[in-house]
């Protein structure tokens, strides 16, 4: 009897620890999240979106995000959505690798070569991703959702969230499926839930503080494969697309006020 | 990246002003081993300074415990608008960087 009020007190010990640790975290996060160090790569971004590559020589200055040729302000809140000119659903960074393809004449190889970079070296998507998503800051987080292909491809995605695969039978509910759940430090949200996509979306792509490294939405669908054990999906694949338009969805209506911090 | 661009914001409070600087700079600990297994040699700024319309407020000196791209933030008694702020770091390479905005 002893033992088990022992037990007891215990566990509530450590409940209230992880209790602390929780408000800790949440005391620290308004604090790094008014500086990210992820505006210092906005200017290498703007260099690279005005650099003339690839075969034709030509820079990305034309490229349609969605709102018209080279346009920026507000696009990559808007994004993911319908292009007609690839008659599919695409996601900032999979747009970027069709304007590296039909504008500077590259080929995916080519450009797809080395995605996700490094601390001393980001990718050319990973410096891209913060400049242009930095031109929607303060705009409302509305992708598309009005196309046949648009409401697919949200379906797609949220079938995929639930969807279990893999070798350890895992989906992204997994982990993101119950409120109060964490790995270690990192709290889990449930991302399903708009009050949760919300803050999260709104701060991608972003800077991950533990690694020094600019890290952008296909990196993060990549990597959650990855913990997951599922063969690598594909860069800029309808799988990913689908999963972030999802997600930004049900994000919508919030200001977008990244690119923000990462632990 | 190497040591590099800065950004600054200084904003202006009931009678403060705060600071806000984001630098480029590896902060290399020399405790890291490359892919070659050789020790990346340290690399760090020692001495940060900020200066209020040219007079010195702020003399710091930092380590390599500091992270690689590091934020400051710095909250100075009083200040106007239009009051030139001034942040410039040393490393101990002899490396230096500045950068200059006016309180908003």
């Amino acid at each position: 009897m002893r033992l088990i009020a022992f037990a007891a007190a215990l566990f509530a010990s450590c409940a209230a620890s992880a209790q602390d640790v929780g408000k800790e975290i949440q005391r620290y996060r308004p604090m790094v999240a008014a500086g990210s160090p992820a505006e210092l790569f906005e200017l290498p971004g703007e260099e690279l979106w005005k650099k003339p590559q690839g075969p034709k020589n030509v820079s990305l200055e034309r490229c349609d995000l969605g709102e018209g040729p080279g346009v920026l302000k507000g696009a990559y809140a808007h994004l993911p959505r319908y292009f007609k000119d690839a008659d599919r659903v695409m996601d900032l960074e999979s747009r970027l690798l069709y304007c590296m393809s039909t504008l500077q004449g590259r080929s995916r190889d080519e450009a797809t070569a080395r995605v996700f970079g490094s601390a001393e070296r980001p990718s050319e998507f990973e410096l891209l991703s913060i400049y242009i998503a930095g031109e929607s800051r303060g705009v409302r987080i509305e992708p598309g959702m009005s196309q046949p292909k648009e409401k697919a491809t949200y379906e797609l995605g949220r079938a995929l969230y639930f969807h279990r695969v893999g070798a350890w039978d895992f989906s992204c509910a997994s982990c993101h499926g119950d409120e109060g759940k964490r790995i270690r430090m990192q709290e889990l949200p449930v991302l399903y839930k708009p009050q949760y996509a919300r803050p999260v979306i709104a701060s991608w792509p972003a800077y991950r503080v533990s690694t020094s490294q600019v890290i952008t939405l296909q990196w993060r669908m990549n990597d959650c494969y990855r913990q997951m054990r599922t063969p690598e999906p594909t860069f800029g694949s309808e799988t990913t697309v689908a999963l972030i338009h999802f997600l930004t969805v049900t994000a919508r209506g919030e200001p977008y006020h990244g690119p923000g911090n990462k632990r | 990246m190497a040591a590099g661009p800065m950004k600054m914001r200084a904003s202006l409070g009931a009678g403060f002003t705060d600071v806000r600087v984001l630098m480029t700079h590896p902060m290399e600990t020399g405790l890291r081993k490359d892919a070659d297994g050789k020790i990346v040699p340290q690399h760090f700024i020692q001495n940060l300074t900020v200066k209020m319309n040219g007079k010195t407020v702020i003399d710091a000196q930092i380590s390599q415990a500091v992270s690689r791209n590091p934020v400051f933030s710095f909250r100075l008694k009083g200040g106007a608008k239009g009051d030139k702020i001034e942040v410039s770091w040393l490393d101990n390479h002899g490396e230096s960087a500045a950068i200059e905005a006016a309180v908003a």
